[in-house]
């Protein structure tokens, strides 16, 4: 454990020993995250056309929908890079701006979720459907916990960055939390393409 | 079942009458120091071990003769169930990651591990998740589905009640602790080694706890999603495994192996590396190939992840895939094979001494060699047919996992035992356990070769009467090594008295950092951090004469502050996990909220430790180095 900077050059986060591991072991954490979704893409690519009585996946999945929960999440993983080149800068309120926009994006992702999950259920696929369907929403619900916790995060971070200011520790904060940001959006390309895409036209 | 709530009525008692609480509160439970993290991993694996071999007896009493009324099947059922669950989760990979918390910070130079924050959340949820899965007992029936779980017999429709959901949450709360020991594991190794100690200088245990912590993280969220899957089809009504709604029942043990093979390697390559300290330390030479060590490891952690088709060649796979499943399994003994032939030179032309850790060692190779050769022969999918699910199963899995991780372990204990708590252990009652455990263990095992041959089937609760002489012969093995292991215990106990106070850091001679400073190790671990010159940094330091306490280098020392939180969110964890358990969400979510907030607490937790002032580190050394001069 050694607290003093040791460098004095490259971004702020990376200023610290401390910083460096942190990057480091939430990097490795995301590698458990990759296996952690691989997973459930594997058994969702089992469970595929598994559907038993209920709705068959072309049925319900509609493209107008899922492009735009495609673009809310794209577009909130820019603006949250967005964010941090103003924290590279030394500009708090730029961060704050940016990571403020980056969440309303996430939390319109979610509602849209939300009333998806919704209204497949009143059509009649929903958890205990068939195990297609659990398939389905497990991968799909991971993915939009994740994006809630994502998002209660970096409120807390922000509230952090109000008290505190740019320093080594919340600079470190906002870059881990964009790097998970950023992950969720990769999953949800997958998702996107090896759930809906063809979903619909299988 | 009575006697679990005796001890705990015993525990609260003792502490209350001697007001330890505090003691404990401040000492223990609160502590991020890796050093008393280890210790408590090692506490709780020994006691672990002890119920899990409680359960080996009961099982064995029942085996002995034909007929027996002493179990009954479903009570058989549980107990073989409760006895490799606990043996491998929560007794074989606590006592080695203990180990590992206690030396590999010291055996790289570093003051702690990278997190140690997380290290103590680690522990307690490895903690409350065996308090979780032991409680199965007590309350509501235990699992009876195997420590494998296969559905749909473990499914909510064949397995109806609690007692399943005990094995289900009590393995996910510790596995999120062992996924964060990968990581931090990882990090500390990549990241806190002493100036000069680059990767191929490595202590070979610290190299195995690497190479462990990455099996670890990548094998560990597959075991998240399969238990999360099960939890969900049987609280929620999912079909992931059921054999309604198109479930696919084989998908589970798919998944399950996938971790479970991995995982067999997490509970031996850290047991090979102390095997490699050990031999290298009592044969007073270097570890012989210290990189074919390295390179082998490095292979058998990839390959454990392409053979767990292995478990289920009778399920029905096909010629294609069990040929190929085949022979990526046989391919692991060749790695294998070089680890033992590497030992072998190390103590060629050796000067041996046969100290307690150093027998354990040797028992080792030949016994191991046993276990691997017939894993082998269990590897040939055809000869599976005849040996599946038989005791020649039973015996092989025992053979390489008590002769490679317990005798590792126990290797492992004795051999670091004085620089944990500043004496030996009795070498006289050390041999005795010794001789007592491993000939109990082989003639325990080596009968059930045989009896897998006569066809006597895993997992019966009653024997047929041509079984019977070699089923009395394997109880009389395991009464031995229940008398060894109490003798083991005791040695604990008798050494805390008795033994002669070490008076320096360095008691066997050894070759490593962990030996460099002093004993009782004070809290920093060193004054100053030594400068490593190559392998064995140690050895060189000693023929240099240097020293890890260079008066005026010292500096004031960085520390990370204790915290009760680790405790306090895995205590609301073990409550939620109760409530989901007893399918009660009024418990549950009030739970999960308590752990949240613990989270939200330690997000604004800006404590940034202490310092160790130059005068407090002077005082402390020159104390403990008294003996020394
Ligand atoms: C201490 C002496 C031990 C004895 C006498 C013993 C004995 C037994 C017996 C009789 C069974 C049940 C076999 C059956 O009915 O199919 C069993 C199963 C098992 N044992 Fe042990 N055992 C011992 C130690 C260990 C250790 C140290 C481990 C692991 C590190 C272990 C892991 C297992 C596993 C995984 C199973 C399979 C459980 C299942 O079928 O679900 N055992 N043992
Ligand atoms: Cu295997």
């Amino acid at each position: 454990m050694s607290a003093h900077t040791d460098l004095n050059t490259g971004p702020l986060e990376y200023r610290s020993h401390e910083g460096r591991m942190t990057i480091l072991g939430f990097w490795i954490f995301l590698g458990a995250e990759v296996v952690l979704f691989s997973t459930l893409f594997a058994t969702y690519a089992v469970l595929f056309g598994k559907t038993a009585d209920a709705p068959v996946p072309a049925e319900l999945f509609e493209l107008p929908m899922v492009l735009i929960m495609t673009f809310l999440l794209l577009t909130s993983s820019f603006t949250c890079g967005i964010a941090i080149h103003h924290m590279r800068r030394g500009s708090l309120k730029g961060l704050f701006v940016w990571l403020g926009i980056t969440l309303a994006l996430g939390l319109g992702f979610l509602g849209f979720e939300i009333y998806e999950f919704v209204h497949y259920a009143h059509e009649g696929a929903s958890l205990p459907s068939s195990a297609f369907w659990s398939a389905f929403f497990v991968l799909t619900g991971t993915h939009g916990l994740h994006v809630l916790l994502g998002i209660g995060w970096a409120v807390l971070i922000l509230i952090q960055l109000r008290q505190r200011g740019l320093t080594p520790v919340t600079s470190r904060k906002v870059f881990v939390v964009g790097l998970y940001w950023h992950f969720l959006d990769v999953i949800w390309i997958f998702i996107f393409t090896s759930v809906y895409l063809i979903g619909m036209v299988v | 079942m009575v006697s679990i709530v005796l001890v705990s009525i015993a525990i609260v008692f003792v502490l209350t009458y001697f007001k330890k609480w505090g003691w404990l509160w401040r000492e223990w439970i609160t502590t991020v120091d890796h050093k008393k993290i280890g210790i408590m991993y090692i506490i709780a694996a020994l006691a672990m071990l002890f119920r899990g071999g409680v359960d080996a007896l009961l099982m064995r009493t029942q085996l002995t003769l034909p007929g027996m009324e002493f179990l009954d099947s479903q009570h058989y059922n549980e107990i073989f169930t409760t006895h490799g669950t606990i043996m491998i989760i929560f007794m074989a990979m606590p006592f080695l990651i203990g180990l590992m918390n206690y030396i590999v910070p010291l055996q790289i130079g570093a003051r702690d591990v990278a997190f140690p924050f997380l290290n103590a959340l680690s522990f307690w949820s490895f903690a409350f998740g065996a308090m979780i899965f032991n409680l199965s007992f007590v309350i509501g029936g235990s699992p009876d589905a195997g420590w494998t779980s296969y559905t749909p017999m473990a499914g909510a429709a064949l397995n109806p009640g609690p007692a399943q959901n005990y094995y289900l949450i009590g393995l996910q709360v510790a596995g999120i602790g062992t996924l964060a020991t990968g990581i931090n594991f990882m990090v500390t190794i990549l990241k806190m080694r002493a100036p000069g100690m680059n990767m191929m200088r490595l202590p070979i245990f610290t190299w195995s706890t690497f190479i462990t912590s990455f099996i670890i993280v990548f094998a560990f969220p597959i075991l998240t999603v399969a238990l999360a899957l099960m939890t969900i089809d049987r609280i929620f009504g999912s079909h992931f495994f059921t054999l309604t709604g198109e479930g696919m029942p084989m998908m589970w043990a798919n998944l399950f192996w996938l971790w479970g093979h991995p995982e067999v390697y997490i509970v031996i390559l850290p047991a090979f590396g102390i095997f490699s300290e050990v031999i290298s330390t009592f044969a007073r030479k270097q570890l012989f190939g210290y990189k074919a060590m390295v390179y082998s490891m490095v292979v058998i952690a990839g390959l454990s992840f392409i053979v767990w088709v292995h478990h289920f060649f009778t399920m029905g796979a096909g010629g294609g895939v069990n040929s190929f499943f085949s022979i990526t399994t046989m391919l692991i003994a060749v790695p294998t094979g070089v680890k033992i032939f590497n030992w072998l030179g190390t103590m060629y032309k050796g000067r041996i001494r046969f100290d307690t850790p150093m027998l354990w060692s040797l028992a080792f190779i030949p016994c191991f060699v046993i276990g691997g050769v017939t894993g082998v022969m269990l590897a040939m999918a055809a000869a599976d047919y005849q040996y599946h699910n038989t005791y020649f199963l039973v015996a092989h899995f025992h053979y390489v996992l008590i002769a490679g991780t317990v005798f590792g372990c126990f290797a492992g204990l004795t051999f670091w035992y004085p620089k944990m708590f500043g004496h030996k252990m009795n070498e006289k009652l050390g041999k005795i356990s010794f001789w007592l455990f491993v000939i109990g263990f082989n003639v325990c095992f080596f009968p059930m070769y045989f009896l897998g041959f006569a066809g006597m089937p895993r997992r019966t609760y009653t024997i047929e009467p041509e079984w019977m002489p070699l089923n009395v012969t394997a109880s009389i093995g395991a009464v031995l090594m229940a008398i060894g292991f109490a003798v083991f215990v005791y040695n604990i106990y008798y050494s805390f008295r008795y033994s002669k106070r070490e008076t320096h850091g360095d008691t066997w001679d050894g070759r490593a950092l962990e030996w460099a400073t002093t004993t009782p190790v004070p809290f920093y671990n060193f004054a100053t951090v030594p400068k490593v010159e190559g392998p064995e940094a140690y050895w060189i330091l000693k023929e240099k004469g240097g020293t890890t306490y260079e008066k005026d280098k010292v500096e004031p020392i960085h520390m990370p502050s204790d915290s009760g939180i680790p405790f306090i969110m895995m205590a609301f964890m073990f409550v939620a996990s109760f409530g989901l358990i007893w399918e009660w969400m009024w418990m549950a979510i009030p739970g999960i909220i308590g752990v949240l907030v613990c989270m939200v607490i330690r997000s604004f937790d800006y404590d940034d430790g202490f310092y160790v002032s130059v005068k407090e580190i002077k005082r402390i050394e020159e104390k403990a180095r008294e003996g020394e001069q």
